[in-house]
């Protein structure tokens, strides 16, 4: 039976860039235990030499011609940005003041 | 008879016979919608009456000019709103993407588009397309017409719903492990996912791309046809996408000679905890095959059993990656008054996304994180080779396979929320 610790959740929840409240994380926990021990039954499954799905569509990487076409003009690019400023998206500064 | 009755195929040879105009559909429909929809809340949002009128007004007086019509024109048809519609809000039934406005359009709507359908509005759905009931969208449950008291199915209940309910007469879904066969089979339409590769997903939200699928939702297997038939084709802009000839899928749709078709029924789907009602009714279907002159043969998939858990493992560990990108950034939502860049990602994904998402993104983030790799997602991708094989074995030996698509009727709204097992 999978247990997933209070502390193991705070550092998936930090690897997802998620705060999660101190229900959710309590919740979160049973139910990844949960359902980790539901998905644990594949370990009973023998996979020796069997290849992992690489392709769905049975088929090689399709190319295309490296040829210039219109792109999203910079305008359209921008126009669903919460925020931006002369043609940048704008964020919160990136190191915090001391 | 009321023109919202008809089917895609007999709406088709109306308007194309001359007989109705792209004016009186468009009316049509929006007096059907107007009716139905605050019941079944198959949309979130609704084509507003002027553009309908001015769409359809533009098709009477172009034809005039074009002289010919094209298979879907003037066809009233809804789109989940995980596909990417330029200038037309696309939420993905998520807080995250309320105000998103994509400012390009699918590849599947472009080849829509072209044949210059009527586009009903978009459909609900599980928020990011995770779950089975659309009661995990951020606008709440659509209803199941046939009682409102159940869940249309889902993620694509909305467009289920909607052609169920006749607010539109067929619509687009989208399907990663059931999404447009599981609320089609809710709601007693045809659902239909095509092979991966056979359609572009360019501008379609990702979920697990590995998985996802955009296809049909009808009223008849023809529909479903005539609606593949605009959808499929070769795209440099989806790299998975299928450089294949596809044949004119009306044809294969019509009758054929039954008698020349082996029909598969594979054991492991009529187990235990299949619902007796379900069974009955698929039982009874497989006698009228049989009755017709099919060829019915038992066959066996024995990695039946272990499809959901390699399933869940597959799905949320590419969704973990895939919903990544929102981050408050280019698009969508962003948290307010944040200090800096890290606690406005922390705190936008925190309020943009719903319990649902959170909880695959975080098993997702797990299966995929350090120490852990190899023990869920590459063992669920070997199984999943396995999953494959029992197929292509079988597929030596019949030409379908029929199995129930649900275990169960559409289940009632509430009635398995709290099961995170029931995802």
């Amino acid at each position: 039976m999978a247990n997933i610790s209070h502390k193991e959740v705070e550092h998936v929840a930090q690897l997802a860039r998620l705060d999660l409240t101190e229900p959710e994380k309590t919740l979160f926990g049973e139910q990844l235990s949960q359902i980790l021990t539901f998905v644990e039954q594949l370990q009973d499954v023998s996979t020796e030499g069997i290849p992992l799905t690489a392709s769905v569509a049975d088929q090689a990487s399709v190319l295309r011609e490296d040829s210039p076409r219109e792109g999203l003009s910079q305008e359209h690019a921008l126009s669903n940005a919460p925020e931006s400023s002369d043609g940048f998206f704008v964020v919160p500064k990136i190191l915090p003041k001391k | 008879m009321a023109l919202f009755k008809l089917t895609l195929k007999e709406l088709q040879e109306k308007f194309t016979g001359g007989e109705v105009t792209a004016g009186e559909i468009a009316r049509a429909y929006l007096l059907r919608v107007s009716q139905v929809e605050p019941s079944i809340k198959a949309y979130i949002s609704v084509t507003t009456k002027e553009v309908l009128l001015g769409k359809a007004q533009g098709i009477d007086v172009g034809l005039k000019a074009w002289r010919k019509t094209e298979p879907l024109m003037a066809m009233p048809i809804g789109i989940k709103d995980n596909i990417c519609t330029k200038g037309m809000r696309t939420t993905c039934g998520s807080r995250m993407l309320d105000n998103f406005v994509p400012p390009y359009d699918a590849t599947v709507m472009n080849k829509l588009n072209a044949q210059k359908p009527l586009i009903i509005g978009k459909t609900n759905l599980d928020e990011f397309a995770m779950g089975s009931s659309t009661e995990h969208s951020a606008f709440g449950p659509s209803r199941n017409p046939w009682n409102q008291k159940h869940i249309p199915g889902g993620s694509s209940g909305g467009s289920a719903a909607a052609v169920a309910a006749e607010e539109c007469v067929a619509a687009l879904g989208s399907d990663t492990g059931g999404s447009i066969r599981q609320p089609a089979a809710c709601c007693g339409v045809v659902g239909f996912k095509p092979t991966y590769g056979r359609v572009s997903r360019y501008g379609l939200v990702a979920f697990a791309s590995s998985l996802d699928q955009i296809g049909p939702i009808t009223k008849t297997v023809t529909d479903a046809a005539i609606m593949l038939n605009a959808l499929v084709g070769y795209d440099p802009l989806d790299s998975t996408s299928a450089d294949r000839d596809f044949p004119d899928f009306t044809k294969s749709a019509k009758k054929k000679d039954i008698k020349k078709l082996t029909i598969g029924v594979p054991e492991e789907y009529f187990a235990e905890g299949l619902d007796s009602e379900v069974a009955e009714k698929v039982q009874d279907a497989i006698a009228v095959l049989e009755k017709i002159g099919g060829k019915i043969q038992a066959v066996t998939l024995p990695s039946t059993a272990r499809a959901i858990a390699t399933y869940y493992l597959i799905a949320t560990a590419e969704a973990s990656s895939n919903l990544a990108r929102y981050d408050g950034v280019k698009y969508g939502f962003r948290a307010k008054e944040c200090k800096s860049l890290a606690e406005m990602y922390h705190s936008t994904r925190s309020h943009g996304f719903g319990p649902e998402v959170k909880r695959r993104i975080m098993l997702g983030t797990y299966a995929l994180s350090a120490g852990y790799y190899d023990a869920y997602y590459a063992k669920a991708q070997a199984v999943r080779t396995m999953i494959q094989r029992d197929f292509d074995e079988v597929f030596k030996e019949v030409d379908l396979l029929v199995s129930p698509v649900m275990p169960t009727p559409a289940f009632q709204l509430g009635e398995r929320l709290e099961d995170p097992l029931q995802m």
